[in-house]
């Protein structure tokens, strides 16, 4: 292995290590968890709020699954045994956004594959057109063309107020 | 008046009715040259006419409910329903828009508005503008056909006529809801004018481009209202339902925000058509969408499909939408593939790194957001048919998703100005690029400096990741678009030796359209970053006795009075705050919570001081049942003024975007 190919890869395993440790710098608390786990479920008093956010004074579903969260943290559940045990009682419409099991998985999967294939399809066609493009000025090109053509796009530039 | 109202809205039927039809005849036989015995360009005439006339009688129609909500003409039962006798004269008027009935009477008023300004307009080119008002009158067809059978606006009240209406929602009760839908409205409605223009272009096989260049004004303004109508909601959202925020993903929201996207996207890709006679069928099937956009949004919200907080009016007339929907698409479908040999465009491109593609980018990326939200708000309906089990898709699925392609979509909002037309050379790309690319790294570390650290807890912070990134290219952008103001300003320093603002002026008036975006451009950067400040939002909730104190930030808030007010309208509520800031008083705020006496609803009235870096935001959330103290929440939302000033700066883009080029003196002697 040569000596610039070493030291990038050195390189490279020193940045993933320091991005580790940046990453691991803290620790859970259960307040933060409370908030994490609140914005992950609605209130089910038909409010359409997230449970965290739902400011009804005397709202007894969110005054309700408020403490059901922190009883059930406070019980040393996991936060997939806590949002089990609220779909189980609620239905999955309490959960703020769909799982990533079952036909849920669809959800979260379409956007990304619609956007890169039409990120992939938007590049083929760029291509296309680009290599169509060089294809047809390989054969009419000329020193008396290009001139000409350089002519015609200085005058047709001149003025135009083609956009940003 | 509602006898005078519901046949002023059946005439008005009949002379859209009319209008169609003769208009229909009228250019069939222009355009087979078939011989009648009227001329064709007489009976054209008179549908033209009739249009004209269809528009006084829906103004007799509009003015005769607003008459009589303010004549409290309870007989009316949308009367009835939306208003009473002590609702204040602005919100009076706004009962017209609050209910089905009213919006959709404001919806073919507006309609009617627009088209009778391009009836009179018509001189600009009698034909086109004949086929643009057919097709306009087939679409107002439609809405009177469901004012007249559907959802009449007239209807009598059956049974003993009450002394009061049930009074106007109290969410609506809000100065910004006197505006904010009419100026939804204005959108949604201003794109069937485009609309119109791009089906008429394409059934009479319109040459070139110049149906474009005459609905370019139309499309930015109709784009402006949209845009404005949109931000006025979120303002709304913002100060009446209390909860700290401004957009929920909520389907009315996405209803309004998806037809935005594409139109965005058509005033993006129809420069390529302009300038380069590209993506003509693009250009075409994207104003086509926006405008069935329009009606999807209405008809997800009114149909009952999806639930919304925002839809204050829900009944079946969904199935006349479906059924429209259906008839506009198959005719649009219908007329591309019959005309699509006069959408042939030559595509070609001089490199894969240009103007050009980044303008394909970018209607892309917009059209992905816009799938990406339409999927959002349709999973829950599709979930239940597939799987009979219905879901949420709330905010956490929308910033996981949306978010990242609306920030690669500002990555192109800075990259696309950078690339000439044609080609770019490496020396111009580093040239270009490599004070943004400064100003991207050096936002980083400031960011990361000051304590925005994608990281926590030992793993990825999004909210602060999406932010760090926001900043990052916000700052980019902003850049890279100052840098092409005052390298433009410098090259015509340099020729006529003016002083720099001298030249930055000049340089924005011989291209108006160019500068124009570049300052709409910024304006959606600023409102970027605003938008990245929601992730340091944060807030405390306390009961408060008097004297009682609750810190925030900076602030500290005292309880110095809790006190009670009464009108003929509502009861309310509310507390005296005093808020200081190291010590020294600064002002009061007065959160309120009103009980409105016809209706029995509560409603929030959000107090909130609003500076460069945050806004204090306070709700009165009401007292507590056990002790009879006020509850107070508190939120300190960074950086939520940027928004509105971001829109403002928008505005101001638009305007003069529109406004008119000054052609060069050398141009100019040259014409003459």
């Amino acid at each position: 292995m040569s000596d610039a190919k070493s030291f990038w890869i050195k390189a490279l395993q020193a940045g993933a290590l320091a991005v580790a440790v940046c990453f691991s710098v803290g620790a859970t608390d259960a307040g933060s968890r409370y908030t994490g786990l609140n914005h992950r479920l609605m209130c089910t008093c038909g409010c359409a709020e997230i449970l965290g956010e739902c400011n009804h004074v005397g709202c007894q579903n969110s005054t309700g699954e408020l403490n059901e969260l922190r009883e059930g943290i406070a019980g040393g559940k996991s936060d997939q045994e806590i949002l089990a045990s609220f779909v189980g009682k609620y239905g999955a419409v309490v959960l703020a956004a769909p799982t990533t099991q079952g036909f849920d998985l669809v959800a979260w999967i379409a956007p990304f594959a619609v956007f890169g294939a039409a990120l992939l399809g938007t590049i083929l066609l760029v291509r296309r057109w680009t290599v169509g493009r060089r294809q047809m000025e390989a054969v009419v090109s000329d020193p008396a063309t290009e001139a000409l053509r350089e002519k015609i796009r200085r005058e047709t530039d001149s003025g135009n107020d083609g956009g940003f | 008046m509602a006898a005078f109202g519901s046949f002023a809205l059946l005439i008005a039927l009949a002379l859209a009715a009319y209008n169609l039809l003769a208009g229909a005849l009228a250019l069939r036989w222009l355009a087979t040259g078939r011989a009648a015995a009227i001329s064709p360009e007489r009976l054209a005439d008179t549908a033209r006419r009739a249009g004209i006339a269809g528009f006084v009688a829906i103004t007799a129609a509009a003015f005769a409910l607003v008459w009589s909500v303010f004549t409290n003409d309870f007989s009316i039962t949308y009367i009835m329903e939306h208003s009473n006798r002590a609702l204040p004269a602005a919100y009076k008027f706004s009962a017209l828009w609050s209910g089905q009935e009213g919006s959709l009477l404001l919806w073919a008023w507006l309609l009617g508005a627009y088209g009778f300004v391009l009836r009179l307009t018509h001189k600009r080119d009698v034909k086109l503008y004949a086929y643009a008002g057919a097709i306009m009158a087939a679409i107002q067809v439609f809405f009177l056909a469901v004012l007249n059978f559907a959802a009449p606006p007239f209807a009598l009240y059956r049974g003993q006529i009450p002394d009061d209406g049930n009074g106007l929602n109290p969410l609506l009760q809000y100065p910004e809801m006197v505006i904010h839908p009419p100026l939804l409205y204005l959108g949604y409605v201003g794109f069937s004018v485009p609309f119109a223009f791009a089906l008429g272009a394409l059934m009479m096989r319109y040459p070139g481009e110049k149906w474009i260049k005459i609905t370019r004004a139309w499309t930015m303004v109709t784009w402006l209202f949209l845009t404005c109508g949109i931000f006025l909601g979120m303002h709304w959202a913002y100060a009446v339902l209390g909860w700290g925020g401004y957009w929920g993903w909520d389907p009315v929201e996405n209803a309004s925000f998806m037809p935005w996207l594409t139109g965005t996207a058509f005033l993006h890709s129809v420069m390529m058509q302009e300038k380069k006679g590209m993506m003509k069928s693009w250009n075409v099937w994207l104003i086509f969408s926006t405008f069935l956009l329009t009606l999807l949004g209405t008809l997800l919200t009114r149909a009952g499909l999806v639930s919304s907080v925002h839809a204050f009016a829900q009944s079946s007339i969904g199935t006349w939408f479906v059924v429209f929907m259906g008839i506009v698409l198959a005719v649009c479908i219908f007329t591309y593939i019959l005309q699509r040999s006069h959408l042939k465009s030559d595509h070609h491109l001089e490199s894969l790194v240009s103007r050009e593609s980044s303008f394909l980018f970018n209607n892309l990326v917009l059209l992905a957001a816009c799938f990406v939200i339409l999927w959002g708000t349709l999973f829950p309906i599709l979930s239940e048919y597939v799987v009979g089990n219905k879901v949420t898709v709330g905010a956490p699925w929308y910033n996981a998703v949306a978010v990242p392609i609306g920030l690669f979509l500002l990555f192109l909002t800075g990259v696309g100005p950078l690339l000439p037309w044609r080609a770019t050379s490496l020396k111009s790309i580093k040239r270009n690029f490599v004070l943004p690319v400064i100003a991207l790294w050096a936002a980083v570390i400031v960011c990361l400096a000051v304590g925005v650290k994608p990281w926590k807890d030992g793993g990825v912070d999004q909210g602060n990741l999406f932010a760090l990134v926001a900043f990052a290219l916000s700052a980019a952008v902003l850049t890279a678009i100052l840098s092409e103001f005052l390298r433009g300003a410098g090259v015509i320093a340099r020729q006529s030796g003016r002083n720099h603002f001298a030249s930055m002026y000049l340089l924005i008036r011989r291209n108006t359209r160019r500068y124009g975006g570049y300052f709409i451009h910024i304006g959606v950067v600023i409102v970027v970053i605003g938008l990245a400040g929601a992730a340091f939002n944060r807030n405390v909730e306390s009961e408060m006795a008097l004297h009682d104190k609750l810190s925030i930030g900076p602030y500290t808030l005292e309880n110095v009075g809790f006190t009670q007010d009464s009108n003929a309208n509502y009861n309310s509520e509310y507390a005296q705050l005093d808020v200081s800031k190291g010590g020294k008083t600064l002002f009061q705020m007065t959160p309120e919570k009103r009980v409105y006496l016809v209706s029995g609803q509560p409603q929030t009235m959000v107090a909130v001081h609003s500076v460069l870096w945050w806004d204090l935001y306070v709700v009165y959330e009401g007292t507590n049942p056990d002790t009879g103290q006020p509850i107070i929440k508190a939120f300190l939302n960074p950086l939520v003024s940027w928004i509105w000033a971001g829109v403002v700066l928008i505005f101001l883009g638009t305007l003069v975007a529109l406004a008119p080029s000054q052609k060069p003196a050398a141009q100019k002697g040259g014409q003459q």
